[in-house]
């Protein structure tokens, strides 16, 4: 029974049926602010806390600016490979050992890597976190790196790689990503490849461990049931050791490359479509403009646009939407829907037609005044709504440099913008040629669509 | 697939939370602090309330006792169908003004279907309850369907296959092997239908459906969060209350399986594939079918032999033998008849698929032939305890276990009791429920295999 629930109208896939609920979290939604404390450590380190008893248990999250960016040309997947190794075995402890005892502290611990940083986290119990930090403190500090778990995990992840090679989606991806990003680090896999990770050995590890992990591009969050001069002395036991400064290879901004016709031809019932169009830049003055408009044109509500255009007055896909994607050094807005492979020219004229009238016109006033207190309404419904999900928005918020009172601040910005200022963006970003790709059969009367 | 099962476990881990305190680990939670309370209206309609003031958010859903099990024959997909036209226009308001409502209040709303039970939920601030409970209650008699609305939702479940099942071999050979381990009980059919089915699903069907079984007597009313009992009882009674009880529903006997007494073998290759897997499925008792403790007896059997990293199947095929790039096990213990139990694996590096297998039918028949140790069954509940603790954290879960547990014949003590029940099993239980169904002579296994494997 692969299909326990199916939620009927989420974009996503059937994880979407958990429903996102806050606990310890409130702004927004109330006139309290969530109480972040900035805490610091006496080597220094910094982490921002969310100090809660309601439940017995801590989480914390940190990331390590420089993720798979950082492969050097010959080593893709040298990142990936890192994070699954990090609780296979390390300072006194070989694989076995380690997990033991992670089992024993009633604790779960996870990296993972993103193109442009290494996460961390972990959930304790309260009563057992002595022991969950020190197996934390072993693994930041002093990863073993033995052969025997390097060669089961980069099996395992050759096996993932093979699985994907004829894997229409995995394909596709690939092909998307050389397309827009050409021969920039964004293009590469994350998993690197057969040949690559079949290069990979303990001192490339060892060297990109040393490279990245270090004080300098380090933010950590943590939420729940700590006191901030234990975290203090917490921090100092697990961070506090490390280097002052990384060592990181500078990797260039690039825009994504529009005006292509990507096709990636399979004999499908459903033909997948997915449209490149600029983005903008976190920091740009016409960030939360371009925020406005996406969610106008295809965001997370049942009421967007497209949502209305495509599914419901012609029932053309289940799922269609629109996001803005911000890395490090590149931003973009993707638009993405299925339908049936008969009907794919057509689908791609209404995606088209609603962007050229989103371009051309903009959106109401009275679109955007919903569109305003739906996003200052969700943000905690969707950022906050367990201890893990709060560690995580506040280590996204320091990389992004917003501070500390950003989440009071937030609804003040969304609610300053105008219906010029959104029409501008829809104007700049939506004007231009995108890139598409057509996964399935070859559209009827191809070409442009 | 691991991730679905682990999904499982958390949900069913999240109910039992802060109810029953097991052991000292629990000492802290405060019980009065998360007193459920459970009522009936007059109508029928059940409500249980979970109060928890962390935070001003509330979660409110309506659970229907109908799912795709209960459809009429030749009408697969009705249920999860009927669901989606729920979100169409009613005497009182248009098209989208419920979806409008919310997104103005930055609340989130969705809903899903399952094979005992569909489900309708919003996530709001506790001053817009009884909003939602208004647009519920009218939703519940008041729909109107049009042949243009059936017409155009039905293309949108159309597509949904599609990209679901259609596009997606293993979703593909999933669909076939219930087909095939089910040989007469409706979950072998999928919730969202055959494809040629739903294609002819229409508005008498849909109204039919509706009438039958969208009444306050058949629903089950969830409200978590930042709200009091009295309160949800008041504005309940102001809103669902009004609506007339429906006629008395029959009891849900559902056709039963016959004694199985083969092996059956289902293969799909395809060209889209290139590592081959397979899994194996036993008809095994639910929590509402079994008898007591079996069902808490499989779930441990489930985490000790196949449950993640420190598993008997993790540890002897990916670890020591090195010949699987995952394998495992999971047991779906909250269905309203008897369930499925599954063992699954993937080969690596040279291995065969059929080295996986054996490997894997070795350690089931060493778990039935010689059981399983003390310490590992209490480091198995102590993993059960600990997610509880952790499950705490996220208010949607206990929703969610609540619903599902009243939509399948369960009540609050069942959910309340759930985690004293599972420090009581003993070695030999497991060992017992390991030997009684994990059987591979009555079981059935899925291969998916590349394209050249195909007419081996």
């Amino acid at each position: 029974m692969p299909v326990a629930t199916i939620p009927s109208r989420a974009a996503a896939p059937l994880i979407t049926l958990l429903l996102s609920i806050l606990f310890l979290v409130l702004p927004v939604l109330t006139a309290r602010a969530m109480d972040i404390q900035s805490v610091t450590s006496p080597k220094g380190i910094t982490a921002w806390l969310v100090e809660d008893y309601s439940v017995p248990i801590v989480a914390i999250r940190f990331v390590f600016g420089g993720g798979s960016t950082q492969d050097p040309v010959g080593k893709e997947g040298l990142a990936n490979l890192m994070t699954g190794l990090f609780d296979e075995g390390a300072g006194p402890l070989d694989s076995e050992g380690f997990q033991i005892k992670l089992d024993d502290a009633g604790a779960e611990m996870g990296f993972d890597e993103s193109r442009d940083g290494i996460y961390g986290s972990m959930r304790m119990l309260a009563e057992q976190r002595d022991q969950a930090f020190e197996l934390l403190r072993l693994a930041v500090n002093e990863p073993r790196f033995d052969q025997l778990p390097i060669d089961r995990i980069r099996s395992q992840i050759l096996s993932g790689i093979i699985a994907g090679e004829n894997d229409p989606d995995t394909v596709a991806q690939n092909k998307w990503a050389r397309a827009l990003y050409g021969d920039h680090p964004y293009s590469r896999s994350d998993q690197g490849t057969k040949e690559s990770i079949a290069t990979i050995t303990p001192d490339d590890l060892k060297a990109l461990h040393k490279a990245v992990f270090a004080r300098g591009g380090l933010h950590v969050a943590v939420v729940g049931a700590i006191d901030p001069e234990t975290l203090k002395k917490k921090l100092d036991m697990v961070f506090g050791d490390l280097p002052q400064n990384q060592a990181l290879r500078p990797v260039a901004d690039i825009d994504p490359k529009l005006a292509q016709h990507v096709e990636v031809d399979y004999d499908l019932p459903q033909t997948s479509l997915q449209l490149a169009f600029p983005g903008v830049k976190r920091k740009a003055a016409d960030f939360f403009p371009a925020v406005l408009m996406n969610e106008i044109l295809g965001g997370g509500t049942f009421t967007s646009r497209l949502f209305q255009e495509v599914r419901e007055k012609r029932g053309l896909a289940y799922s269609v939407n629109s996001s803005l994607i911000n890395q490090d050094h590149a931003s973009a807005l993707i638009v993405s829907t299925g339908t049936r492979s008969d009907r794919a020219a057509e689908t791609l004229g209404i995606v088209r037609d609603v962007v050229k009238q989103l371009a051309e016109q903009g959106p109401t006033e009275a679109e955007l005044a919903a569109t305003k207190k739906y996003l200052t309404g969700a943000y905690a419904i969707n950022n906050l709504d367990s201890s893990s999900s709060i560690a995580a928005t506040l280590v996204e918020l320091q990389l992004d440099d917003l501070g500390i009172d950003y989440m009071q601040r937030r609804a003040g910005y969304i609610n300053a913008v105008t219906l010029d200022q959104v029409k501008a963006a829809a104007k700049k970003l939506l004007s231009a040629e995108p890139t598409i790709m057509v996964i399935g059969p070859k559209l009827a009367g191809a070409g442009k669509g | 697939m691991t991730f679905r099962a682990e999904w499982l476990r958390a949900t069913l881990l999240a109910t039992s939370l802060a109810f029953t305190i097991t052991g000292p680990v629990l000492a802290e939670s405060a019980p009065d602090a998360f007193k459920v309370t459970d009522f009936l209206l007059d109508n029928g309609m059940e409500v249980v309330v979970i109060p928890d003031h962390r935070a001003p958010i509330v979660t409110h859903m309506v659970w229907y006792k109908i799912g795709s099990a209960d459809e009429p024959p030749g009408k697969s997909g009705i249920a999860h169908f009927f669901e989606h036209l729920m979100f169409k226009a009613t005497t009182h308001h248009a098209a989208g003004e419920f979806d409008r409502a919310i997104s103005d209040i930055g609340g989130s709303n969705n809903a899903f279907t399952s094979y005992d039970y569909t489900a309708f939920h919003e996530t709001v601030a506790p001053s817009a309850l009884e909003l939602m409970m208004s647009f519920e209650a009218d939703r519940m008699r008041n729909l109107i369907l049009t042949d243009d609305v059936i017409k155009t939702e039905r293309d949108v479940i159309l597509e949904e296959r599609r990209s679901r099942i259609d596009n997606n071999p293993e979703a593909v050979l999933d669909e076939e092997v219930d087909a095939t381990l089910w040989q007469n009980q409706p979950y072998r059919i999928p919730v969202i239908g055959w494809m040629q089915e739903m294609q002819q699903l229409n508005r008498t069907d849909a109204t039919a459906f509706y009438d039958k079984y969208y009444r306050p007597n058949n629903a089950v009313l969830i409200v978590a969060g930042d709200v009091e009992p009295d309160t949800v009882k008041a504005l309940a009674e102001k809103t669902y209350g009004k609506v007339a009880r429906g006629p008395d529903l029959p009891p849900r006997i559902r056709p039963v399986e016959p004694e199985q007494n083969t092996k059956r073998t289902v293969t799909l290759a395809d060209a889209r594939v290139s590592v081959p897997s397979f899994s194996t499925q036993w008809v095994v008792p639910s929590y509402h079918s079994g008898k007591p403790g079996e069902a808490e007896a499989l779930d441990l059997l489930a985490e000790i032999l196949g449950g993640g990293n420190r598993s008997r199947l993790y540890q002897a095929l990916v670890v020591q033998q090195g010949i699987a790039s995952s394998a495992g096990a999971f047991f779906q213990g909250t269905m309203l008849d008897d369930t499925n139990f599954t063992i699954y694996g993937a080969p690596r590096g040279d291995a065969k698929l059929a080295d996986v297998e054996a490997a894997v039918d070795a350690e089931v028949a060493r778990i039935v032939r010689d059981g399983v140790t003390p310490s590992e069954l209490e480091k198995a509940k102590d993993r059960y305890v600990r997610s509880m603790i952790f499950a705490r954290d996220k208010q949607d879960s206990m929703a969610n276990i609540y619903g599902s547990t009243l939509a399948t014949g369960g009540n609050v003590q069942d959910v309340q009791q759930w985690p004293d029940r599972i420090r009581k099993v003993t070695t030999d239980e497991v060992k017992a429920v390991a030997a009684r169904y994990l059987v591979l002579a009555r079981s059935t296994t899925g291969y998916l295999l590349p394209q050249q494997q195909a007419g081996n």
